[in-house]
C-alpha cells in the first residue's frame, strides 16, 4: 500500500475537515471583528477618495503641468518635463484621463502607506539581528505568495472596494521599501558612525543626521520598486472593485477586446515609466555628493 | 614646568573575546598572552596601562601595528568600554558617567580626529565642520559662522560647498581637524590622522597642527607608528608595546635612554644629530667658559654647524631666559650621536629597576 503509485495522502475527509475548520474559523473571526477593523481602516478610505477627488476634479492642464514639473525638479532634465507633458496628453486623447487618475491616486496612496509603514520596519530591521531574522521570511512570503490568495481572506474581512485593494497591494508592494532601508543602513560606513558617536550624537541624531540620509539612495530605490510592483497589481486590484485602468484590462480580458486592452495596458506602463524616472531622478540627485569620487 | 594632569589612565586592561571577566581573573592569576590566546580565545589589547596626561602638551603614543594604540585613544572618550581600569579626566571617572553625561562629554570636552578621515559624505564641507555644533545644539547662525571661521583657520576658504568626495586626501583631513577643532573641546583625540597621507603632506599638515598648537593650548592625544613624527610633534611620547606602556618620556630622554633593546631598536635609524638637541647632552656651564652662544633648544646638527664656521673649542649655551646653564665641545656632540649600545642600555635598565 505505501509503496503504491499513488502518495499516501490524507483521507478526503479529513482534509474536507481542516479545509472546514480553517474556513469557519476565519469567518467566525471576520463576522466577530470585521466591522471593527473596517472602521479602523475608515480614516484611510477618505484619505484616498479625497486625492482621487482632488486628481480628477483639477483641470487636466494643472495635473499635467504639475507632474511635469515635479520631473523637472527631481531630475534638472526638461527632456523629463516634455516626455511627461506629451505622455499625459495622449493619454488623455485616448480617453483614459478619469481612469489614468484614479490608478495614479491608488498608486500614490499605497506608496506613501508602503513608505510611513514600510520605513520604521526597515529601521527596526536594520537595529536588531534578530528583527531580521524574524521579518526577512515573512517578506519572502509576502512577495512569493500569489496575490490572488491574499486577496481571498481580505475580501472575506473586508468585502469588495478600495480598502481591501490598497491592504491587497500594499502587501504586496511594501517588501521592497523595508529590505532597501534595511540593507541601505546596514551599509552605512561605520567610519562615518563611529564619528557620529564620538562627536556625542544620539541614536535619533544618528539615524536623521547620518544614517537615514546616507541608506537614502538605497531607500529611493526601494520605494520606486515599490511603484512598479504596485501599478503590477493594478489589474489583479481591479478584481475586488478598485477603479482605475485595471478595470478596462480586465473587460478585455473576458471580452477579448484586443484594442481596449492595449490602451489601457499601455496607460499603465506609461505611468509606470513616468513614476520610474522621477524617483530615478531624484534618486540621483542624492547621490550628487559622490560626484568627482575617485 | 607644571604637572597639571588633565588624563589619567590607571589601570587600565582590554581584554577582547566572549567572556573578558572571566579572561581578566586568568590574566591576573599571571597567565601570559599567547597562553590566554591558545587557551581560551581571548586577545589582550591593553594589559596594565598607566598613562598620565598634561595640559596643553601634546602626548604622542606610538607603537607598531597591533600594540594597542587605537584601542588605547578610544578608551578615553569611551568608544571602547575597557575590561578592568579608570580614565580620569580632570579627576572624573570616563566609566561612571550615564549615557547622557557621556554624550556631553563627547560634544564638548573631547573631540576626534580619524586616520581615514571618517568625514560625512553627504554633507559638504561646511556642514562637516559644523557638525560637532549641531550636537551641541547651537543656532544655526553660531554654527554657520563659527564652521566658516574653522573652514578658513585650516586653509580651505572656497570649498565650502564641495563634498568630501571631490577633495583631495590632505584636504578631507583638514575638514576632519576643523571639524574637531570646531567645539572648542579642550582635548583632541587624533588616531593616525596623518598617517594616510603622502609624505609631504604630512608634513604640512603637521605644521599646520604645531602651528595651531601654539595659539590654542589644546591637550592633544596623538597616536602614531611614524617615529619622525612622534619626535616632530611630541612634547612627551609614550611607547606601546602588545598593549603595554613600555617607556613614557620626553622624546629626548627616549632617545639618550631608552628603556629596553626594542625602544632602541625602535629608534636606531633615527638621524640623532636632527633631532637631539644640545640641552640633553650638554655639560653644566663652569664660570670662565667663552665660545659662541648658541640656545638649548638647538640641534646637534646646528651646533656642529657653528663650530665648523667659529674657531672655539667651545659652546655655552644658554636657557629660554637667556642665563648660560650650560657648555659643549666637539667631543661632546659627537657622543651625543652616538647611538647607546645594548650592554649600556641594560644596565641603565637595571639600575632603574633597583
Amino acid at each position: 500500500m505505501f509503496w503504491s503509485n499513488e502518495f499516501p495522502q490524507l483521507a478526503d475527509r479529513t482534509l474536507r475537515q481542516i479545509s472546514k475548520a480553517i474556513d469557519t474559523g476565519y469567518l467566525t473571526f471576520s463576522r466577530e471583528y470585521g466591522a471593527g477593523i473596517e472602521a479602523f481602516f475608515e480614516p484611510l478610505l477618505f484619505f484616498l477618495i479625497w486625492f482621487e477627488r482632488m486628481l480628477l476634479g483639477a483641470p487636466w492642464w494643472v495635473i499635467v503641468a504639475g507632474t511635469a514639473g515635479i520631473g523637472y525638479l527631481a531630475s534638472r532634465r526638461w527632456k523629463l518635463f516634455a516626455g511627461i507633458v506629451i505622455a499625459l496628453c495622449l493619454i488623455g486623447v485616448f480617453g483614459m484621463w478619469e481612469n489614468t487618475m484614479r490608478t495614479m491616486a491608488m498608486i500614490l496612496v499605497c506608496t506613501l502607506l508602503s513608505i510611513v509603514i514600510g520605513m520604521p520596519i526597515g529601521i527596526f530591521m536594520a537595529r536588531s539581528n534578530r528583527g531580521q531574522k524574524t521579518i526577512l521570511p515573512v517578506l519572502d512570503v509576502m512577495q512569493t505568495m500569489p496575490s490572488f490568495v491574499y486577496l481571498i481572506p481580505v475580501v472575506m474581512l473586508l468585502g469588495i472596494g478600495r480598502v481591501p485593494g490598497l491592504i491587497a497591494v500594499v502587501i504586496y508592494a511594501i517588501a521592497p521599501v523595508i529590505r532597501l532601508t534595511n540593507l541601505g543602513i546596514r551599509l552605512v560606513e561605520k567610519e562615518a558612525l563611529e564619528a557620529a558617536d564620538a562627536f556625542g550624537a544620539s541614536r535619533l541624531q544618528k539615524l536623521l543626521r547620518v544614517q537615514l540620509p546616507l541608506a537614502l539612495p538605497n531607500i529611493m530605490a526601494g520605494i520606486n520598486q515599490t511603484i512598479m510592483m504596485a501599478l503590477a497589481m493594478v489589474v489583479i486590484a481591479s478584481m475586488i472593485g478598485v477603479r482605475g485602468l485595471g478595470q478596462p484590462v480586465l473587460q478585455a480580458v473576458t471580452n477579448q477586446y484586443f484594442a481596449l486592452g492595449l490602451f489601457n495596458g499601455t496607460a499603465v506602463v506609461v505611468l509606470a515609466i513616468i513614476f520610474d524616472r522621477i524617483t530615478q531622478g531624484f534618486g540621483l540627485r542624492l547621490q550628487k555628493h559622490q560626484e568627482g569620487h575617485r | 614646568m607644571s604637572t597639571d594632569t588633565i588624563i589619567s589612565i590607571r589601570h587600565l586592561y582590554k581584554v577582547f573575546g566572549k567572556d573578558p571577566i572571566k579572561a581578566m581573573k586568568l590574566v591576573h592569576e599571571g597567565m601570559g598572552k599567547d597562553e590566554l590566546l591558545d587557551r581560551t580565545g581571548h586577545v589582550i589589547g591593553l594589559s596594565d596601562v598607566n598613562l598620565d596626561m598634561e595640559r596643553h602638551r601634546i602626548q604622542v603614543v606610538m607603537g607598531l601595528s597591533g600594540s594597542g594604540k587605537s584601542t588605547l585613544i578610544r578608551h578615553i572618550n569611551r568608544l571602547i568600554a575597557p575590561t578592568e581600569g579608570e580614565i580620569l579626566l580632570d579627576g572624573q571617572d570616563v566609566l561612571q558617567l550615564n549615557a547622557e553625561k557621556l554624550r556631553e562629554l563627547r560634544r564638548f570636552k573631547v573631540s576626534m580626529v580619524f586616520q581615514r578621515f571618517a568625514l560625512f559624505p553627504h554633507r559638504t564641507v561646511m556642514d562637516n565642520v559644523g557638525y560637532g555644533l549641531e550636537n551641541q545644539g547651537k543656532d544655526k547662525k553660531t554654527i554657520r559662522e563659527t564652521a566658516a571661521r574653522w573652514t578658513a583657520r585650516v586653509g580651505l576658504s572656497g570649498f565650502e560647498d564641495h563634498y568630501p568626495g571631490q577633495l583631495s586626501g590632505g584636504m578631507q583631513q583638514r575638514v576632519g581637524l576643523a571639524r574637531a577643532l570646531a567645539t572648542d573641546a579642550e582635548i583632541l583625540l587624533m588616531d593616525e590622522a596623518f598617517s594616510a597621507l603622502d609624505p609631504l603632506i604630512r608634513a604640512e599638515m603637521q605644521d599646520i597642527l604645531l602651528d595651531l598648537q601654539n595659539e590654542l593650548q589644546k591637550t592633544i592625544v596623538f597616536i602614531t607608528h611614524d617615529l619622525d613624527e612622534a619626535l616632530r610633534i611630541g612634547d612627551s611620547i609614550a611607547i606601546l608595546r602588545d598593549g603595554a606602556i613600555i617607556q613614557t618620556d620626553d622624546p629626548q630622554n627616549i632617545l639618550m635612554k631608552p628603556a629596553d633593546t626594542y625602544v632602541a631598536d625602535f629608534m636606531k635609524d633615527i638621524n640623532r644629530a636632527r633631532v637631539l638637541r644640545v640641552r640633553a647632552i650638554m655639560e653644566p656651564f663652569q664660570e670662565g667658559d667663552v665660545g659662541p652662544i648658541i640656545k638649548n633648544n638647538t640641534t646637534i646638527e646646528e651646533a656642529l654647524q657653528i663650530f665648523a664656521e667659529t674657531a672655539g673649542d667651545k659652546l655655552v649655551i644658554t636657557d629660554k631666559k637667556g642665563e648660560k646653564v650650560g657648555r659643549l665641545t666637539v667631543e661632546d656632540l659627537i657622543r651625543g650621536i652616538r647611538r647607546p649600545t645594548t650592554a649600556e642600555i641594560q644596565a641603565d635598565a637595571l639600575e632603574n629597576a633597583n
